[in-house]
């Protein structure tokens, strides 16, 4: 039923977003399967102990989509629902961009580009210390065009860390354009490979795709693996879908009745259909 | 006077260290062999991550180490560590809360013929304006290995502003160090210097000699730490000797000088006050001697400005 949890999240995003009269509503909405697949099936964690040193590290590099991030920890259980209800208010301990200050955060992020070297490190210091968690960072791909993420992918490959997955939610769209028309990335998955990285391509709204690919790694062993998830930014409610302008973009009344009621469809039909 | 080279002791004592905490760590840029950081890799290779040129990369790594325990000790020159990693260091070591080292050797103008690109003139400004960083600048090669120790044991995120060449012994063995504690090396009653790192703490002294053969008690003091800045020291010495003198291996502003003006200013008492430093200029190639001249850095331009506020 991941499927419907994700849909069920998409509700919880899109609630939070319009009471807080703002938030990065496409790149949550594209990679909600992603984190579904990650904090519900693949990463060894418990809500209940988040700093068990044995705990499999995720570090949110992509941190605009913070909200995402914010439904899916409530949901797992590090911290009330209600704490929600605080986002984006002055005394909230939920800012626009996840801090340390948020039970489950791994590390600050959001300032574009730092996450990957971060998760390089977790990772050499369970390769050295003969540690079994793993690492895995979540990356925009309008994020792809730091330098400091090419960095980090040499470095992730040099030490062999297979113990390590990039995932890149591959939405196509960033805030002023299309990817390839702000600066080109394709052809995305031969430049990750060409870094020493095993890439396996994956429909990153695709439930059963998304966990068959988190299942499968390390895809090779000694290299790191890196998921590159098409997806489509908005993915889940039509009139979002593909939409530049939803790069941030808040709800109207009518828009947030619409989306929730056909949110509710979706959830009807994935809950028939039990997925 | 005995003089040690920095760089040994940097090593060396990290070395120490690691016998005893399997945590320590280091990592370099591709200049361990130019900061000594090569003695550590050699004696532990699997706790030594040279990253290659990719300072950014480095402390992203170092912070990475960290969140999972480790003590990461990251080195390259001061000019990177301030400018090419600096959002890194911001956000994923100290706005992260993390544990992270990180050493720029070569200060000011004891880059030397590297020149205006390698020159950190700018690393204390930069470094000061980030929260709860503690920033040291040893002056000798006693107070240096001390100031690691207390680093590693210290958890939070530091700065260790470095030279790696041979610096004069000012210190017995015995002597302790503490973040935000100043040495008053030379006491005086018509003058204070308040001098950071082994270039400028050696001139303050010397500045302090010619000075007292015309009568002017210049008392010399050893900042060690930035940040926390001394305050109750400066303040005393400023109220004390009513005469103040900012000595530093890089801009006169942003850095020490700006730290002590603050502190003078708000405490109410009120001082004469001069810098020295570099004012406003990039760096340039020269030996040290001639670049000290270059940006009047020497003990007879500190022993000038003291007599510039008589």
């Amino acid at each position: 039923m991941l499927a419907a949890q994700s849909l069920e999240l998409r509700k919880d995003i899109l609630s939070l977003i319009k009471r807080a009269n703002g938030g990065h509503t496409g790149g949550c909405l594209s990679s909600i399967d992603i984190l579904v697949g990650l904090y519900f099936h693949a990463l060894r964690i418990d809500p209940a102990m988040p700093r068990d040193p044995g705990r499999d590290r995720f570090v949110m590099s992509k941190g605009h989509s913070a909200e995402g991030l914010y439904c899916v920890l409530a949901k797992a259980g590090f911290f009330p629902a209600l704490v929600l209800e605080q986002y984006g208010r002055f005394d909230s301990t939920l800012y626009g961009h996840p801090t340390m200050n948020v039970p489950g955060v791994e590390m600050p992020t959001g300032a574009l580009g730092h996450g990957l070297a971060v998760g390089v490190g977790m990772a050499l210091a369970a390769k050295r210390d003969g540690a079994s968690y793993r690492t895995f960072v979540l990356m925009g791909d309008g994020e792809q065009a730091e330098g400091s993420v090419w960095e980090a992918a040499m470095a992730g490959s040099h030490y062999g860390l297979d113990n390590l997955v990039g995932i890149v939610d591959y939405n196509g769209l960033q805030i002023s354009g299309k990817v390839d028309d702000v600066m080109r990335l394709s052809p995305l998955g031969d430049r990750w490979a060409a870094f020493g990285w095993k890439v396996v391509q994956i429909d990153g709204n695709d439930m059963g795709q998304v966990i068959g690919a988190l299942d499968s790694v390390p895809a090779k062993a000694g290299s790191p693996t890196l998921i590159l998830a098409r997806t489509i930014k908005g993915k889940g409610v039509s009139f979002i879908e593909n939409q530049v302008a939803w790069h941030h973009k808040v709800p109207t009344d009518e828009q947030y009745a619409q989306a929730m009621r056909e949110l509710d469809t979706a959830i009807a039909s994935a809950r028939e259909a039990r997925v | 006077m005995e003089k040690r080279e920095m760089r040994a002791v940097y090593a060396q004592t990290l070395i120490e260290l690691a016998k005893t905490n399997e945590d320590i760590v280091i990592l370099d840029a591709d200049l361990m062999h130019a900061n000594g950081a090569f003695a550590f890799a050699k004696a532990y290779p699997e706790r030594s991550f040279n990253v290659g040129v990719a300072e950014a990369n480095m402390v992203g790594v170092a912070a990475g180490l960290s969140s999972v325990g480790k003590i990461p000790f990251a080195s390259t020159f001061g000019s990177f560590a301030g400018r090419r990693d600096y959002d890194q260091f911001f956000i994923s070591a100290n706005y992260a809360r993390l544990n992270v080292k990180l050493v720029g050797t070569d200060p000011g103008v004891t880059a030397k013929y590297n020149g205006g690109t390698h020159m950190p003139f700018e690393d204390l400004a930069l470094m000061r304006a980030i929260p709860k960083l503690v920033i040291l600048e040893p002056s000798d090669p006693v107070s240096l290995g001390k100031l690691i120790r207390k680093s590693a044991s210290y958890y939070g995120c530091v700065y260790l502003r470095m030279q790696r060449s041979p610096a004069s012994v000012l210190y017995p063995e015995s002597e302790e160090f503490e973040f935000g504690r100043a040495k008053v090396l030379r006491e005086g009653s018509d003058a204070v210097l308040f001098a950071l790192g082994s270039v400028m703490v050696n001139e303050s002294l010397a500045a302090a000699e010619t000075l007292a053969t015309e009568g002017i008690r210049a008392a010399v003091v050893d900042m060690v730490s930035l940040k926390p800045l001394d305050v109750e020291t400066v303040v005393a010495q400023a109220g004390k000797t009513g005469r103040v003198v900012t000595c530093e291996n890089g801009q006169a502003s942003g850095g020490l000088s700006s730290a002590v003006a603050e502190a003078i200013l708000e405490s109410g008492v009120r001082a004469g006050f001069a810098r020295i430093g570099v004012k406003d200029e990039f760096g340039e190639v020269g030996t040290v001697e001639y670049l000290m001249e270059r940006y009047a850095l020497r003990a007879q331009d500190i022993a000038a400005a003291v007599r510039s506020l008589a």
